[in-house]
This record gives C-alpha cells, structure tokens and sequence, in this order.
C-alpha cells in the first residue's frame, strides 16, 4: 500500500465508524446535520473538490462529477423532506471510496506482480581488477570486456563465455525451467541465472543492446499499443457519461411534468429527483474502464512469464483470432541443422565412411560438411588429409591416409566415371568413391523439431483452421515434412520474395474476420513477418531484425509455445468480453431498475462497487497461463 | 521525434483524460497515455521543442485532471 492509499483507508474506516455512532445519537435539525456532514466529508471532501474543478474547466462528466451530484442531491432532498436522513448520501459516497481504494490497490498489486516477474534487469557486473572483483554500472561496460558471473548471479551483458562451465536457469527469459549447460566458448545471453559455477564472460554488446535490455523496452513499451477492445471502451465511456446525465435529468423532470401537465396528477418531483440521483449512482463506468486495460495488462504479463513477448494488446487481440497459421520451414518447423540421417551401401562400414567424409570436406565451411564434422566426433587431423580439391557445384576431392577419395553429388560421380547408386532418400546426397570405387552415399537432411508435429495438432485445438508451410526447400523434401507434421498446405522452392507473395495472396483469399499469422525463425524472413496480419518471431533472442519486424516474439524456439501463445491470447480476450458484457448488462438491468423506482440508492451503489470487483478479479484471472 | 514520460494519475479514465489532454496540444502529433505501465509517450511534431511542449502538456493535463503527474 501507498502513502494515498493508506490515508483512504483511514479515511474511509474514520467516516464508516462516525457514521456507525451517530445511528445511536439522537440528535435533530440543524445539530443532526451538522453532525452528519462530519464523516461525509471526510470521505468525500476530494471528490467535492475535484467535481467543483471539473465544472470550472467545463468537464462536468466524469466519476466525481456523477458521485458529487447524486450525494449533493440526496442531502438536499433530505433536507427538504426534513426526514434528516443523510445516511444513504454518505454510504454512497464511502462504498465508492471503498471501490476506489479497491481498485487502486488492486491495479498496483498487478502492476507490482508483473514487474516482478520480469525482473531479469541485472543491476551490476562484475570486472575483475587486482585480483578483487569489482562491481561496475552494467551501462559503463565496454564491448570485449571480460566480466564474471558468480553462481546466483545474473548474466548482465551478451557475449562469449572464456572460462567456467555452469549451468543456466532461462526460465525468466524463455519460461524453460530446464537449466542449460554452457562452457567455455559457448554464447550466453543476458537475463540467464547463473547457477552452478562462476563464469567468465567476454561482453560481446553493449548494455543497452543485450538482449535483457532489449526485452525489458519491450515489455515495458507493450501495453501502449491499444487494443480495438480498449479503444472502444474509452469512446464508449466519453459518450456514455453524457448520455447518462442527459437520461438522469430527463428522469428528473419529463415523467413529474407529463404527470402535472397531461395527467392532472400531483408532480411528485421528491421521488422522481431521488430516482434521478439513483440513477447517476448507478451508471458510474469504472468497471469497464479499469478491467479492460487490467485484462489486456495481466495477459501481456503472463504471456511474458511463458517466454511469449506480445508487444501490444492489439496483437493480443489479432492473436486471437487466427485462424491460419503459415509456417516457415527451416528454423521454425526443422531445427534448421543438417544432420547425418543415412548411410547406405557402404562397403567399408558406415563410421569409416563418414570419418572420410568428415576429412575430405574438412576444409569447407558448408553447411554440409559441418554437419559430416559433427556426425564424425571425433578431432579433426588435417594431417590426414592433402590435395584437397573443391570443384565448385559437384562436391571435393582429395586424398586421406594415402586413398584418392571423392565426395560429392552425381554430377562429381559421373564426371569421374564412377557407377553410383540412386538413392530413394530425400535429403543431400553425397556420394562416395574411393581409390576410383564407389564406396556408398550419405544422406543429409535437415530433422524436424521433436514438438513440431504436436505444436501442428495442438494448433487445430485452438482455432486455427488451416496450416500451411513455405519453404525455398525441394518439392519432395518440402511435402515429406508436411505429411509428417500433419500440414495442410505446402508451397515449395519458394524464393524470399515468393514468401511475401503467398503470404499476400492468402490473406486475400481468407475471410475479413479470419487473422493470418506468420511464424519465422527472423532469418531473412522480416519482410514477410510484418506483411502477415501477426508476425512471430521464434528463438529470436539475438536476432534484432526479427524482434523489431514481429509482433510476437517467442523466446525460445520451441514450436509448442504457438499454440500456448494463441491459448493465452483467447483466455485474455474471453475475460475481455466477459467483463464488457457482465458490466455493461448488470448496468442496464441496474438503470433499468431504478427509473421503475424498484432499486434504492444502496442496491445502486452496491451494484456498481460489486460489478467493479468482480470485473478486476475476473481481469487478474488473465495473469494465470501455466496451465494452458 | 518520440519520448516516454513517467507519470503518476489515479484511475484509467483519469489517464484517458490526459491523453485526450496531450493530443490536443499544439507541437503533439500523438500521445499514448499507459494507465498500466504509467507512461506516457509523445509524438512531437517535426521542429517542435520538445520540452516547451511538454511544460503544456503539462499544464493541459493538470487542467483536466488536477491530481495527475508527468515527471518530465
């Protein structure tokens, strides 16, 4: 609690006990009133004065403005009846209060709990110097310097790990509660705990460009991209305080005159003033517009905790209603990284053929030969190895251990005139001679993410009616992958460009409500990530480019945070409209109840403190999404 | 030019007050107000002063909402 909200509370628990005592004092006229406007204005002197402001600014339609008439209005009518019945003034002004008090408290909890969970902003780094170490300002870091995280530390700064070996918590970045292993060599990212050992840490950026600060600018900028819901309730709230002082002056006086003038009856002006002011308590706006914001607030913020940025509750709302998915394949649906996944027909045993291979493509860089490199294991001798010759679109030659050996395509095979074997595989293909005989082929090829195909079904649960992939990979590769994952459409061999194309193409062809999402890996494909209607980025931490063209952002690169980011997205807009109808129907019903003079000011007040409530309680429900 | 500001208001129709407020300033292109995250954030106008701007914003925020806040 605040410094304001512990002296409304004191406020409100002063005002709630006069009024209690003064049920038991029996005092009359002018002294009764005098003592009755004691608690009423200690609970409401603010809104007096803030209601007085307004009408001198002429913004007469606001909370205070309803709460200071109404209140005003029931002591005068008091009064007037001379029935000194002030009580129900102040009640309505202490239980709107106590709403207030309520709702602030409430808000700043939330507010408290979801910087909490983000905080991951690491307020020093460690130097060495003198052999003592010394904490600095992470801001006064210089690129390539050498820092230490100690076990229970924080990692504050990108870079490359030169010493230690530790184990990572990431839970904070990715919402991954595997810790990951690093040693020396390995690149870490800022906002990981460190937990086991202590860590040396070349810095590769700045501060302000490692990947905690980026995020946290995310989170913290995320909200202010307003959501069409939350758009709609502030116009809606700018029209409907008029309109209801309009409709509460109108109760005030048609119904006495048509009954004075058309029907010869007595005014009655007492009972249709206090349905008048009735009313006006009643249609106090201030459920829908808190829950709402909370709503959206509490699902950034919990989407957050799952290793999902959402950066505006607008994409919040689009989220939701995806109902296509386009996958991109490499990356988001494949790991992205060959790996040996045949060897066929070899003759000298399948280790010894990928140790050739390994050392004839050992000078290259290619994706494909690392991939020989890393199914190999073992050091690579370059001593082994000589005469090694790349021809370029075929493959290499060169000798190992004293054998001529060629690795390469059919292309490199026919061209030494030796008789190979097709193969059925999709995948690269290499070929193998050696000392001029064929000695069998390799395949490579690129493996799919071990969730990927769960990720596709679980899509299926939560909306989405069609998937389909782009990839600039071959037809037969392409189609093979889709028929495992369950995909329902392919388009293959597709150029970066093709991607924009067919992403524009299908949003044309879907209907208007239907949103169509863009998953990437942020590799080259940014263009793409923010033509679709919601672009998400997956394992984007360190890919800049993919952060500022994405929508979403998922920080690991796991295909089953899709689905949990779509569940949380319609978790939240389900709370959304929950709120907007339960408010604005108990409202109605309320306001309808009172101009039938079957509702007294106290089940107004009630009702409307009652429904605010709720509504935050319902909103705060968004924060929760583990379970989804 | 675009900057965030720090502010402090009470309840969110309070904060959609002071944005109303903000756009409505000569030298703002746009105003966000952040009842959330109790920011604000500014679009000034090519050439404006931005802290000229901000002293009437200012003002024209404590106009409309006398208990309200921007830590410039």
């Amino acid at each position: 609690m605040n410094r304001k909200q512990k002296k409304m509370l004191a406020r409100i628990f002063i005002s709630a006990a006069l009024l209690i005592v003064l049920n038991f004092i029996p005092v009359t006229g002018a002294a009764r009133f005098a003592c009755y406007m004691a608690p009423y204005l200690i609970i409401g002197y603010d809104i007096l004065i803030k209601a007085g402001k307004g009408i001198a600014h002429r913004q007469v339609t606001d909370e205070n403005f309803l709460m200071a008439v109404a209140t005003v209005g029931a002591i005068a009518l008091a009064l007037y009846e001379g029935s000194g019945d002030y009580t129900e003034a102040i009640a309505v002004m202490l239980f709107y209060q106590i709403g207030e008090w309520f709702q602030s408290y409430a808000v700043g909890k939330s507010r408290r709990n979801i910087s909490e969970l983000m905080d991951i902003r690491p307020d020093y780094a460690n130097i060495e110097s003198g052999g003592k170490l010394e904490r600095v300002d992470p801001d006064e870091v210089a690129v390539g310097t050498v820092i230490v995280v100690q076990p229970g530390e924080k990692v504050p700064i990108d870079g490359v790990v030169v010493e230690g070996e530790s184990s990572l918590n990431t839970a904070a970045l990715t919402g991954e509660s595997l810790p990951r292993d690093v040693k020396a060599g390995d690149e870490i990212i800022s906002g990981c705990i460190n937990m086991t050992g202590v860590l040396k840490i070349r810095t590769a950026k700045e501060f302000g460009e490692s990947t905690v600060s980026r995020i946290l600018d995310l989170v913290e900028n995320a909200s202010s991209r307003k959501s069409r819901s939350e758009a709609f309730i502030s116009r809606f709230a700018r029209i409907y305080t008029p309109a209801v002082c309009a409709a509460a002056l109108a109760l005030a006086v048609v119904p006495p005159l048509l009954r004075t003038l058309a029907l010869g009856l007595s005014g009655d002006w007492e009972t249709w003033i206090y349905r008048a002011l009735t009313f006006l308590v009643a249609s106090c706006p201030c459920a829908l517009v808190i829950s709402i914001p909370l709503s959206f607030f509490a699902g950034i913020g919990g989407a957050s905790k799952a290793g999902v940025l959402v950066k505006g509750s607008n994409y919040l709302e689009t989220l939701s209603r995806t109902r296509i998915v386009v996958f991109d394949k490499t990356g988001t649906l494949t790991k992205g990284v060959f790996e040996v996944s045949a060897i066929h027909h070899s003759p000298y045993g399948d280790a010894k053929l990928v140790e050739y291979a390994a050392l004839a493509e050992s000078a290259s860089s290619h994706p494909i030969s690392r991939s020989l490199q890393a199914a190999y294991g073992g050091e690579i001798d370059r001593g082994r190895v000589s005469g090694i010759h790349e021809i370029s679109g075929q493959g290499v030659t060169a000798t190992v251990d004293g054998h001529a050996v060629a690795a390469g395509n059919d292309k490199l095979m026919d061209s030494l005139g030796v008789k190979f074997i097709e193969c059925h595989s999709v995948g690269t293909i290499i070929h193998m001679a050696i000392d001029g005989e064929y000695a069998g082929h390799i395949v490579i090829s690129d493996v799919e993410k071990p969730t990927a195909r769960e990720a596709v079904r679980e899509l299926k649960n939560c909306g989405v009616r069609e998937t389909v992939m782009l990839t600039g990979d071959t037809r037969s590769v392409a189609g093979r992958v889709a028929r495992d994952l369950g995909i329902d459409r392919v388009y293959s061999e597709l150029l970066p460009a093709d991607k924009v194309e067919k992403v524009e193409e299908l949003i044309k062809s879907k209907d208007a409500g239907a949103k169509l999402a863009f998953v990437g890996d942020g590799i080259n494909d940014a263009p793409v990530l923010s033509r679709a209607d919601i672009g998400i980025a997956m394992g984007a931490m360190g890919s800049d480019a993919a952060i500022e063209a994405a929508d979403v952002v998922l920080m690991d690169d796991d295909p089953m945070k899709i689905p949990k980011a779509i569940k949380i997205s319609r978790k939240c807009l389900r709370i959304v409209y929950e709120n907007i109808v339960f408010a604005i129907g108990v409202k109605l019903a309320c306001l309808v109840l009172v101009a039938l003079g079957l509702a007294s000011m106290w089940l107004a007040i009630f009702a409307d403190v009652g429904v605010m409530i709720i509504a935050v309680l319902n909103a705060i429900r968004a924060l929760f999404v583990s379970k989804l | 030019m675009k900057k965030s500001y720090k502010i402090d208001v009470d309840c969110a129709s309070c904060a959609d007050k002071m944005e109303q407020a903000a756009k409505a300033t000569a030298g703002v292109r746009d105003a966000v107000v952040n009842f959330m995250t109790l920011k604000m954030s500014v679009e000034f106008d090519d050439g404006a002063d931005h802290k000229a701007v901000m002293q009437d914003v200012l003002k024209a925020c404590k106009r409309v909402e006398s208990d309200c806040e921007i830590y410039l």
